[in-house]
């Protein structure tokens, strides 16, 4: 965990540093990445990532093929068959148009493709809103995908990078999210990896299984419940036995990010966890969080602690594959008495999506802290320190509690009903 | 014995017979050709071979008479209802 880890000025000198903003970064790391393909249709606030890679593939300077489409959906399906036949691919949409995407965010992985895909997430319609929250992501949570989200620009674009790192060595699409205006469209300096460098980082994609018209097959045929055997004599999995598979890359793809994370610092000096934490040392009550909120959250962790109250930050970069047993020994390792998620989407009906997620975890390490779930910031609501004080400071009031008076039902932050 | 040994992560198939399974067995009627009144079969030249062109699942042969594979016959019946001169006609398979 060195996030916050900075090189010295004189260090930082001797390396390309752009002001950028997040979609800026999503689309620099694309074309150091080296992408093949990319088919992706305009939508607020991803638009700038489009615009952007265009510009790349028009000057050359991105040796890509850009696929102009009519729909999100067509614009994932091109990204599917181009994966499909070898090469590598990205796309980038948000809240509805990521929405339209839903069946085939199922085939890309279903089809075990590494395809990366930038989410500047945006509040999902209705009624329509174009800001900020992590509905459009999270809904999208049990197709397959593996997400990870960001906290800055810096961060955009190294996770991009990585992602295709992990994606073609487990075989699964990856979704880089980051948060709508807040990243997207914030100017914050960036350092530049050199991109020889970024070339010897990434492996030529190799597929699984390549579409090629001198060997014809079929993928994706009907696949009943039961194994089969095929032409050749071979038994061949049935449906169950594949989505088994992609549940075991799914749970393999752990290591695989910290791995990668680590690797990565090792060659660009800025290391990446499935977490990270912030003043967890000596801390009473922890605010786990995803994405920028996480940034917004260590600022109020500085006001609670000149108050005496010992909080801290577990910021979640990982989330599917959910890495659930680090995050709950993590939260162990903290000492901490509660936990307040706070997140900017919902489970409606239920409650915030990382905090029944984190619950779990919790439980099954049995590692006995309270955990109270916070809505916050849907669709662009303001966020700041006070409003994550003033929960934190609600949720200490149950600390002196006997635990079966600890349960806290699930709460709107900032919401003026 | 799993499945795991057949080396794949996703469904794949070769373009070859029988690669979609026995779909004969999907079959509640099947067809059967009546070579007097079959066009290519009455006239012992090729011809005519519209049973053949939609067949949708290409069971059909090209032949002097045409002959169905049964194996693979889903017995849909479109060569029944598109034979010009009905020459084919659908029977009830018998439940094993």
């Amino acid at each position: 965990m060195s996030i916050h880890d900075h090189k010295s000025i004189q260090d930082l000198q001797t390396e390309d540093i752009q002001i950028m903003t997040g979609n800026h970064a999503a689309a620099c790391a694309v074309k150091l990445a080296g992408v093949q393909v990319i088919s992706a249709y305009p939508i607020t606030p991803q638009s700038p990532v489009v615009e952007k890679l265009m510009e790349y593939v028009q000057s050359g300077e991105l040796k890509a093929e850009f696929v102009n489409v009519e729909s999100e959906h067509s614009a994932i399906t091109v990204c599917i068959s181009a994966s499909a036949v070898g090469a590598r691919v990205f796309t980038a949409s948000c809240a509805n148009g990521l929405a339209l995407m839903h069946e085939l965010l199922h085939w890309a992985a279903g089809s075990r493709l590494p395809i990366v895909m930038a989410i500047p997430n945006r509040a999902v319609a209705a009624p329509w809103n174009i800001l900020n929250d992590q509905q459009d992501s999270i809904s999208q949570r049990d197709t397959g995908w593996m997400q990870i989200y960001c906290r800055n620009n810096q961060e955009v674009l190294d996770t991009v990078i990585q992602a295709y790192r992990i994606a073609e060595q487990v075989m699964l699409p990856v979704m880089v999210c980051y948060d709508g205006y807040v990243l997207s469209h914030t100017l914050m300096p960036v350092t530049i990896p050199d991109a020889r460098t970024v070339k010897n980082f990434l492996p030529d994609y190799k597929p699984h299984t390549i579409l090629d018209p001198d060997s014809p097959r079929n993928i994706n045929p009907v696949t009943l419940a039961d194994p089969r055997v095929n032409a050749e004599g071979v038994l061949c999995h049935g449906y169950m036995e594949i989505r088994a598979l992609m549940q075991e890359a799914h749970l393999s793809a752990v290591p695989v990010v910290e791995k990668v994370g680590e690797e990565f610092g090792a060659v660009f000096g800025r290391s990446y966890g499935i977490y990270d934490t912030y003043k967890t040392d000596d801390c009473e009550i922890l605010i786990a969080s995803m994405g920028s909120l996480s940034s917004e959250a260590t600022d109020a962790v500085d006001d609670l602690r000149a108050d005496g109250i010992k909080a801290g930050v577990l910021q979640v970069r990982l989330y599917r594959p959910f890495p659930a047993q680090i995050l709950a020994e993590a939260v162990r390792a903290t000492g901490c008495k509660g936990v307040v998620v706070m997140e900017k989407n919902v489970s409606y009906g239920y409650e915030g999506a990382l905090a029944t997620d984190l619950k779990a975890a919790l439980f099954d390490h049995q590692v006995d802290v309270f955990a109270h779930s916070y809505i916050a910031g849907l669709g662009g609501r303001d966020v700041n320190t006070s409003h994550i004080s003033d929960a934190v400071r609600t949720s200490c009031s149950y600390l002196p509690k006997p635990k079966n008076k600890q349960q806290k039902a699930q709460e709107w932050i900032n919401c003026k009903l | 014995m799993g499945t795991r040994k057949c080396g794949h992560i996703t469904a794949s198939s070769t373009p070859a017979k029988g690669e979609a399974g026995r779909t004969g067995d999907w079959r509640v009627t099947h067809p059967e050709i009546d070579y007097l009144v079959c066009i290519p079969a009455k006239s012992k030249r090729p011809s005519c071979f519209i049973c053949w062109t939609l067949c949708p699942d290409n069971v059909i042969s090209k032949t002097v008479p045409p002959v169905i594979d049964l194996e693979y016959c889903k017995g849909c019946g479109i060569c029944a209802v598109e034979c010009p001169v009905r020459a084919i006609q659908m029977i009830t398979d018998e439940k094993e």
